[in-house]
Parts: structure tokens; sequence; C-alpha cells
């Protein structure tokens, strides 16, 4: 696992290797500057030589100076590694759920999606950034002093090599065990944060329903679950630190009872007693320094697993080897479609649809709710694939045509409409970025938006916010209309968009995009008035379909058609 | 390790501390305990450190064996409760913590229940759920690891300073001073790291958003084929964040070489002028051998404490912004009048009950101590009410409105007229300026808010559902209620049939809201609960804006039955389901602009007429 990841590194590889010299240089001053603090005591107090002294002192200070000069450096270069790799896993990360169709996307909430892309990058690149510097030296450490050791007193490096496995196995132990127990926590964490994210949101059905006792027992349940299996986890990875100790220490007194007794006997001198146990205690602690990053990472697991899922997840649509490359007319076929959003689930969605629309034709789709009419025009710029059939436009099935150029001539308006926040120029010119000033005010006097956008003060420029809050729900579905207009699409298709419009306006943009003679309209709508010029309107039912006929043949066979006629007769709608 | 400090100092530590005794104080034995047990451990570490001296002068070089095992053995003894008591310690710091963390975190879930609506209005729900969050996960880091480590590395401090000063004096003010310059180096450069923190925050903020939005509405990016474009700002914000980001890191990464370097600095110096002062006899060998192993010592306790220090004044930041949460002003409720099982016997009179009859009663206690039992009926009533979210801007003006218990009340106007705003004052999510609203006769100031909201059912604009099963969300509405009263609940809404689709059921598991189901399925479920609730006061707020008009129409007798019997309020924005109501207020900028039924205002020739012929837009 950990593999994959370094791959996206590689492009950093120099300031990794840069880095990984500093702390090697680094340490290797750590080592040097005792040995000069050694002479100045050896050589220069025993010999009375203040010169020397003040020579080994001025080298001491050199010394010190390149330590800063490195650690300076490294600072840099590690950076810029750490956050590199962030960077790229970023990027890649993203570049892979932007091909991620939807039936990709539903594997993963919305809310999960943006996690795996903003704080689970943040925390490995924590770890990278934290853990790089112990990784490097401690190893490092661990052999100069392992050598060390062994050349001062290999008989004495006994002691040693039987305790450094116990705390080996010990930290071992801890880490392989702690991992799984912070998976758990993290688990309890997402829950915890679910249960207060819905609390904040449903805070008035909450407070309609007086189930506030409720949902503090809830949250308390959850809450104790988290505090047992967190404290469970920081129980056991705590326990490092008196592990070490114990070790440690058990060292010391072995050094010195063995020690002493060599040095009793005249095998050892009391110099090397002291240099030996400091190197020791340097080996211990490069072994904690270890573990330490070790547990870090172990934390940062779950993460890793989560933006694995993203990366291994396969895109389900993409073109085809060689895809066509044009689109002459918006001709649409659907031949024994059949359609489910979940290969597991029992009952598709969409079943037998056979259809056939000429292009420029108008074409109208009623149904109830959940009769699929979304998911039906949805398989027509391949947003889902068909599990069973074809879709075909201009005589060539979808699938057949590089994505790209299939969206560009199907225009979709969506039923949930979403803007961006930026201008209103910005978002229209998502329809065409190099549409002109004047194919922008046209397309806006198709859809009647015009009007309120000359309104604004700022008119083009007036700044939406995230989702065009600060417009009324008839305005956004107007402009939405217009930023597809601005596509010159082959096949436009309009899902529920006019609904918030008044029955005068809506009357108005029907007539002026029946003066796109070759454009196929598809409009789903819910009231019968909208639709009821269209050459050809599709009754759905449970996801099949249950008529096809124009306004007066259906009003005259269809039960279903005359149902919804009369019920909206009765209201406002006519 | 170099944490990330990004939150700024608290503004009143003061306060803040106060609050958290409150917290500290039910684990008072448990923090002396520790700090106890952390003294003892650091003052072991230390004499350890000490006490090799001891052995190499006192037994080694005096030969002396016997004294020497004695001396291991009871410094191994001495160790073995230094390492025990750093596992005890270590064991009870986290666990106290835990529990410090939890009482916190059920506190802070049962304060938000008790906040009023306006709160939630005022404060974005990212606001307040980093409470639970960002802030206790500082508070908690803070916990796990400062209140220990800060204490060691303050002994470790006071402890090696003594013993140095007690080696020689005149050394230890070379080390006294670069110690103060160290403490300030290392102030300074964190103060100054903060800010560049502060700008890699703010482009964290900016590319996250951008994801955010990107991946909301990805939808239109693939219909608008906007992935290249998008890739392209992606990638700039994304060099952006690592440009800020570099910068902090290599900023703040400065500050361990510097304080090591100043140590070896220090270091040189004192072994410099230490081997003068040894060779002009001023200093023994042996001690300077030892003090020097001191000096050594001193740097990392310093870097650990300051940087402990510092992640302490972060929590206490979060740990504000927690309390100001817990100290915010609860949902007002000094009603006395509760609801009560009665029985009514033959002669009409009421007498309370614990058994289930059906009946309901205000129990409303007079100052005399005697108590009245008015029955629940649902007759609702405005006399002249006001009312703003500003007490300078008043959204709705003089209102005057009854509803005579099962009759039906629609609303219609424009989106901000005040149609959702007037619902809202009745089971007071809001409370009014001016005017009075009754109850069943009772102002419903003096009524219990659980039990006002006990006797109003309400199917909100927005449906939202929680994690568990469909058949746990439609129970929400009454929780003893059985499978049975489930299911005719959801066939009363026509939610049945769909339901009986899914997978498993009723005992479909809905997550994230409920994003499986669509708009409309999820209005029938939203009915579902507000029918299994039977309370005798019903709102409906929209509550089939997004079921088509067939399905509304097959629903149609179960929302009969459902408003049989009930005051109902209804705000529609299709027409066609207000017809049939008593009386049909049209609202404009919350005022009532025109009253009466179907019929009179179609007559009427106003707006109702003007809405109705489509001749104005209704959004």
């Amino acid at each position: 696992m950990m593999r994959r990841f370094f791959s996206y590194a590689k492009r950093y590889k120099k300031q990794f290797i840069i880095a990984f010299l500093c702390v090697i240089g680094e340490t290797v001053f750590e080592l040097i500057i005792p040995v000069l603090m050694a002479n100045i005591i050896d050589y220069g107090v025993m010999q009375n030589n203040s010169i020397y002294i003040i020579k080994q002192g001025i080298m001491m200070a050199i010394c010190a100076v390149l330590a800063l000069i490195l650690g300076v450096l490294y600072s840099r270069y590690a950076a810029e590694a750490g956050q590199g790799f962030g960077k790229e896993l970023r990027k890649e990360e993203y570049e892979r759920v932007q091909k991620f169709s939807f039936s990709n996307s539903d594997h993963f909430s919305t809310s999960s999606l943006i996690t795996r892309l903003t704080s689970d990058v943040t925390i490995l690149q924590n770890t990278i950034c934290n853990g790089f510097r112990p990784l490097v030296r401690a190893p490092f450490m661990f052999l100069m002093a392992l050598f060390l050791t062994i050349k001062l007193n290999a008989k004495l490096a006994l002691v040693f090599i039987i305790v450094a496995p116990v705390l080996g196995i010990g930290l071992y132990y801890i880490v392989k065990n702690v991992g799984p127990m912070f998976r758990k926590m993290q688990a309890n964490i997402d829950e915890v944060n679910t249960v207060v994210q819905e609390n904040l949101i449903a805070i008035r059905t909450i407070k309609a329903y007086v189930r506030g006792d409720y949902e503090n027992s809830k949250f308390a349940r959850i809450n104790q679950q988290l505090r047992n299996h967190s404290e469970k986890a920081f129980r056991l990875s705590v326990m490092n630190m008196p592990l070490f100790q114990y070790m440690m220490y058990t060292t010391i007194v072995c050094l010195l009872f063995f020690g002493s007794q060599m040095i009793f006997a005249g095998e050892m001198k009391i110099g090397e007693l002291t240099g030996f146990l400091s190197y020791v205690l340097q080996i211990l602690n490069a072994l904690m320094m270890i573990s330490n990053v070790f547990l870090m990472i172990a934390r940062s697991i779950a993460s890793m697993e989560r933006i694995l899922e993203v990366m291994d997840e396969v895109p389900s649509i993409k073109d085809c080897p060689q895809p066509l490359m044009n689109i002459n007319s918006g001709t649409i076929d659907f031949k024994h479609v059949y359609f489910k959003y979940n290969q597991e689930a029992k009952e598709n969605v969409l079943s037998d649809i056979n259809l056939h629309i000429d292009s420029g034709s108008t074409i109208g789709i009623l149904g109830g709710t959940g009769s699929a009419k979304t998911s039906l025009v949805q398989l027509i710029d391949r947003l889902y694939d068909v599990s069973q059939g074809e879709v075909c436009i201009d005589l060539h099935n979808v699938k057949d045509y590089s994505l790209k150029v299939l969206r560009d001539n199907v225009a979709m308006v969506l039923q949930k409409n979403t803007l961006f926040s930026g201008t209103i120029k910005e978002n229209l010119l998502w329809g065409n970025k190099d549409a002109s000033e004047q194919e922008i005010k046209w397309a806006c006097k198709q859809a009647c938006a015009d009007e309120f956008i000359e309104r604004f003060p700022d008119g083009y420029n007036t700044y939406l916010e995230q989702g065009g809050t600060n417009l009324s729900g008839g305005q956004k579905q107007r402009l939405c209309i217009a930023r597809a207009l601005l596509k010159h699409p082959k096949i436009l298709i309009l899902d529920d968009s006019t609904s918030a419009v008044d029955t005068a306006t809506e009357t108005y943009i029907k007539n002026a995009l029946n003066a796109l003679q070759d454009t196929t309209k598809i409009i789903i709508a819910q009231r019968v008035s909208s639709l009821q010029h269209a050459s050809q309107i599709i009754i759905l039912d449970n996801g099949r379909i249950h008529a096809v006929g124009s306004h007066d043949d259906l009003l005259k066979n269809d039960s279903i058609y005359q149902d919804i006629y009369y019920s909206q007769l009765k209201g406002v709608d006519l | 390790m170099a944490r990330q400090i990004t939150s700024a100092k608290p503004k009143n530590l003061k306060k803040t501390l106060a609050s958290f005794k409150k917290y500290i104080g039910l684990h008072k034995i448990s923090f002396v305990l520790i700090a106890l047990l952390v003294i003892m451990s650091t003052s072991i570490s230390l004499w350890g450190t000490y006490s090799i001296k001891t052995v190499v002068n006192e037994y080694v070089l005096k030969n002396d064996f016997h004294g020497l095992i004695q001396f291991i053995i009871f410094m191994a003894i001495i160790y073995f409760i230094g390492a025990t008591s750093t596992a005890i310690y270590k064991q009870l710091m986290v666990h106290t913590a835990q529990s410090i963390v939890q009482e916190m975190r059920n506190d802070l879930f049962s304060k938000m229940q008790k906040l009023p609506i306006t709160y939630f209005d005022q404060h974005p729900h990212g606001e307040i759920m980093s409470r639970f969050t960002n802030d206790l996960d500082t508070v908690q880091d803070a916990l796990n690891n400062c209140f220990d480590t800060l204490i060691q590395s303050f002994i470790m401090i006071t402890g090696t300073l003594f013993l140095i000063f007690v080696l020689s004096w005149q050394l230890s003010l070379i080390v006294f001073a670069s110690m103060i310059v160290m403490y300030f180096l290392i102030q300074y450069l964190t103060k100054k790291s903060k800010i560049y923190f502060k700008k890699q925050q703010a482009s964290m903020g900016i590319l996250n958003g951008f994801i955010e939005e990107m991946i909301d509405g990805s939808k239109v990016v693939k219909v608008f084929n906007h992935e290249v474009e998008n890739s392209k700002e992606f990638d700039q914000k994304n060099q952006d964040l690592f440009h800020e980001a570099v910068e902090a890191l290599t900023f703040s990464g400065r500050t361990i070489p510097t304080v090591v370097s100043i140590s070896y600095f220090n270091y040189a110096l004192v072994a410099t002028v230490g081997g003068l002062f040894a060779i002009n006899g001023v200093m023994d060998i042996g001690s300077l051998s030892s003090y020097l192993v001191f000096v050594r010592q001193t740097a990392m306790p310093i870097n650990q404490f300051t940087q402990q220090l510092n992640f302490i004044l972060a929590a206490m930041a979060g740990a504000e912004r927690i309390f100001d949460l817990m100290n915010e002003i609860e949902e007002i409720d000094e009603g006395q009048v509760t609801l009560c099982r009665v029985n009514i016997n033959e002669n009409g009179l009421m007498e309370e009950t614990n058994v289930n009859t059906g009946h309901w009663a205000w129990r409303h206690p007079r100052k005399d101590g005697t108590v009245e039992l008015v029955e629940l009926k649902g007759d609702v009533r405005f006399h002249h009410v006001d009312f703003g979210y500003q007490e300078n801007h008043m959204i709705l003006k003089n209102i005057e409105l009854f509803a005579k218990p099962g009759q039906k009340i629609a609303f219609v106007g424009s989106t901000g007229a005040g149609k959702t705003t007037i619902i809202n004052l009745i089971n007071r999510f809001y409370d009014i300026n001016k005017g009075s609203i009754t109850y069943d006769g009772i102002d419903v100031k003096l009524i219990k808010k659980d039990d006002l909201r006990h006797s109003i059912s309400i199917v909100l604009q927005d449906t939202h559902l929680f994690s568990g099963t469909i058949r746990d969300n439609i129970r929400y509405g009454k929780l003893d209620a059985s499978d049975k009263e489930v299911e005719e609940a959801a066939k009363l809404a026509n939610a049945d049939g769909f339901i009986r689709r899914l997978p498993q059921g009723y005992d479909t598991y809905l997550s994230g809201d409920g994003a499986n189901l669509s708009q409309g399925q999820r209005q029938l479920l939203a009915i579902a609960r507000a029918a299994i609730a039977n309370p005798p006061v019903l709102i409906l707020d929209e509550a089939t804006s997004s079921i088509d008009t067939r399905t509304e129409k097959l629903i149609e007798k179960g929302m009969d039955r459902l408003m049989e019997n009930r005051t109902v309020f209804v705000i529609a924005h299709r027409l066609s389901t207000v017809k049939d109501a008593n009386a049909i207020m049209v609202m404009d900028h919350g005022k009532i602009i025109e009253r009466g039924n179907h019929d009179d205002l179609l007559n009427n020739k106003g707006r109702y007429y003007e809405l109705y012929t489509g001749k104005t837009e209704l959004d």
C-alpha cells in the first residue's frame, strides 16, 4: 500500500534526496560535537593547552553554524517534498474523481468524497512532514551507535543485544495492535459527526417533534462507544513511553553492573563505560523515535485506505478506443433499453424502452413521482450507461462517440440547478467559453433572463453566491436555460426546468425554443400545459412507457394522461 | 515533531479557565495524582543521570564491590518505581482526558438541543460543527499530551538548572543567558510562523471550497464538459496552497535547528570556558564532564516546554469557543401549562387519568393553587401579532387570525411574504414581539414548549430524514408506535407502495439524509411521520411541492383523512391544493392582503385571482 503512495513523491525526488542528506549531515555533526568536547577535556585540559581548547571551541562553533545551515536547508526541502507529495496526490485524486461516472460517485457520499480530497490528504501530508526527519535520523543513529558500541566493547554490547529485541517486539506489538483500534475510533468519529450534522440540518424537525431527549440519548450512546474505542487505542499507544523507560533503565542498571565488574577486572576503562552508556541510550532512543513514526503512520492508515478506495474506483464510463467525433443530427433512438442504478438491484428502474425521436422535434415526458423520467434522459448524454439495450444518437450508439463530443452536443438543464460562485457572465460562459457579448444577450433573451439581469445594478457582472442563493428559483431556472442554449446543442433536454417560472414567461420561452429548428427538444414537466404543444408526449409509468402520442390522441385514449389533465384543469395550472 | 498551530490565543484566558474548572473539578484527584506521578517519574530520571556519577566516584573508583551491588539494587528499585509511575500516569491521563472530552461532547450536544432556532439561523452549520471537530480535537490533544509533558519539561529545566548551578555557578551564567535567548527566539519564531500559517489556512480554505462546490455540482460539470477548465483552476489553487504551505513550513521548520545550534554554541562556549577554568584550577575535571552532560540536556526541554505552551494556548482558544457556545442563552420556556390525559365522564366533566383515553387536556395551574383542565381541541388565534427577526425590522405586521378546531386555513403568497414565519410562531420556534397567540384560549407563552409542540405536527418545506431504517424515520413521530401503526401511516401517505419496492422494504437503511430517495418520496415519508403523531393541529408547509399532481391526487384521500377533525394550516405553492380551505390568506410583505374562501377571492379579482390565472409568478 505504501509503495503506491511513494509514486506520488516521484516528482519531488530531488527535494527528498536533499532533505535526506541534510538530516544525515545534521546527525553527523551531532556525533562530532561530543568528540570535539572530549578532545577539550582529554587533550586540552590534561595538557594545559589553552590555545588547543580555544581552537576546538571554534571548531565546535563552526559545526554549530553548519548544523544551522543544514537545518534551515532541510526545512525548506522537506517542506517542498512533503507539500509537493500532497499536491500531486490531491491533483491525481481530483482528476480521478472528475472522471467518475455517477454510478461511481454513488458509491461514495458527496461529503465523504470531499473529506477524502481534503482532510485525508492533509493528514497524510502531515505524517510525511513530521515523520520524515525521525525516520531518516533514527535508523542512521541506530546503525552508527550500534557500530560504535560493538567496536568499543563487544562483550558488553551483549546486554543491549538482549534488551533491544525486547523493546523492538514490544513496540511492534503496540504499533500492530493500535492500527485497527484507531480505525474503529475513526469510524466512531464519523458516526458522531454524522449525528451532529443531521441534528444541525434537521433541528426544526427535532424541535417540532420534541425529540431533544431522544437525540441526546442516541448521541450519548455513540459518544460512549467513541470514548471506549479511543480510550482503548490511546491507552495502548501511550504505553510505548513506559515500555521505553523500563528497557532504558534495565540497560543502565545492567551496564553499570557488568561494566563495573569489567572495570574491577581491569578489562575496561571508566571513560569507556560512560561513552558506552551514551551510545546505548542513543540506540534505544532511535528505536523509540521509529516507533513514534509508526504510531503516526498507524493513525494515518485509515486515510490512506480511504484515498486508495477513490483511486481504485474504475471510472465506469470511458471513451471507446476509436470514438466518433461528429454528430450531425439530433435523432434519438432507444432500443430495448433496460436500466438500473445498482447491478444488484432486483427491479429495473427503466424496462424495455423503445423510442424514436426525430431530429428537431419537441418531445414531452410526463409521469408520476419516481416514474424514472430523469433516469431516462440521463442515458442520452451518458451520465449513466444503460444496463441492457442501446441508446443511439444520429443512428450511432452513444457509447461510440467521444464523451466530449457527445456532451457538447447534448445540453441538459437539470432539475437541481447548480450555479457556481462567480459573476452571471462567468456562469453563462460555462455553455461556451468563447461566446461573444451578443451571443450571451441572445441566449438570455430566449430564456427571458435578460429582463431581470439588466435590472441588477451590475448587470451581467452581478456576483452570484455559491449555488446562486441570491437569486429566486425562477431566476435560477432561466439562467440555467440560457447557459444551456449557449452551447447551440443538437439536443436540448429540460428536466422540469420551468416549474418556478410563471405561465406567461414559460410561453415565451417555449416559443423561443420552438424556433430552434435544428435542435431536438426533450421537455420533462409536471404541468400538462407545458407540454401540450409537443409533437409527441411520452407517458412514463413505473419505468415503462405507458403511452406515446400527441396531446389530442392521449387525451382521447390514455387514462393516465386524462387523470393528470383533469387533476390540473381544476387547479391553477391551466 | 512540529505540529501546526493555527488557532489564535484565547481572548479571555481567565474566563475560559474558570469554565474549565467544572470539568477538571470532577477529576481533581486524578489530576493531583498525575502531577505527583509525573514529578516522581521525572525526578527519578534526573536522579538516575546524576547517580551515574555517584556509581563511578563512590564505588568503582573506591573498589567497593559490596556497596556497588547494594547501590545498583537500590537504583533498580527506584528506576522500577519511576517507569511504573510513568505507566500509571500515562494510563490515568488517557482515562481522565477521554472522560473530560466525552463529558464536554455530551454537554455540547445537549446544549445544542436547547438553543433557540434563531441561533441556528445566525450561525452557519460549519461553524457549529467545528466546535465538535476541530475545537474539541485540540482540547483532546492538549489533554492527552500537554499536561504531563509540561510538568515534565518544567521539572527537567528547573532540575537541570539547579544541578548545574550547584556544580558551577560561573559557567551557569552562560547557560542562563543562552536559555533566555532561546526562549525569546522560540517565542518570536512561533509568533511569526503563525502569520504564515494563517495564509496557508486561507489558501487551504479556498481550495477546499472549490473542491466542495465542484463535487456538489458535478452533474453540471459533466453536462457542460467543464472538466478541463476545472482542472486548470484546481491546479492553480493547489499550486497556491503548495506555495503558502512551503513558506509556512520552511519558516516554522527553522525553529528546531535554530534552538539546536544555539545549544551547540552554548555547549562550545561552556566547554571552552570550562576547559580554561579547569586549566586555571577553578574547576575539577569530574565536575566539568558531568556539567557538560547536563548542559546538553537543557535544549530539548526548553523547546518542548514552549511548544506545549503553545499547544495549550491553542487548546484554550478552542475551549473558549466551546464554552462560548455552552454559555449561549437557551430557548426560554417559562410555561406552566402541561398536557395530560383525561377521562370525560357522562356529565361532560374531565378528570385526569393515566389511561390512554384518546382525550387530552391542558392542565392549567392557577395562582390560588387550583388546577383548571381545558380540553385540547386545537383552536388557534392570533391577536394583533407583530413579529420581526430583528427588533427594529418587523416581518409580520398586525396579523389577526382565527382557526377553529377542525378548520383548514391556507396561506398563499410569494416567497418572503411571511407564510412560513406565521407557522413558526404557532409552535414557538420564534416568539412574537407584540400581540398574542392563544391555543384553546390559553396564551401559548404560558404553555410548556414541549407540550405545545407535542400537540402540533408539522411537515416542513425541506424534508429531513435521519440515518436509520424507513421504519425508524416514520416512528420518529411517535416513538412507541407499533409496526402496524407505522405501516398504516405509510399507507395513509401513499408511501407504502414505494417502500415495499425498496430492497429491504420498511427496514431499508437510509443514510446521508435519505439521499437515495427522491424529493417526492421523502415528502411522502414526512407526511407519514406527521400522521403517526396524531395531533390535534397539523401544519403542512409546502408538504406536497415535490409530489406530482397525479400522486398528489392519489394521496388526496389519505390527506383528507389525515386532516379530518384537525385544525390544519397549509402553505402551498400549487393553489389547487388549497381550494377547499375554510379560509385562504393571501399574504404580501408580512401582511394579510386578502382573505376569504376560494370563490370569494376569485370574485374579488385581486391578487389571488392573478395568481390563480397565472398572471403573476409565485416564486
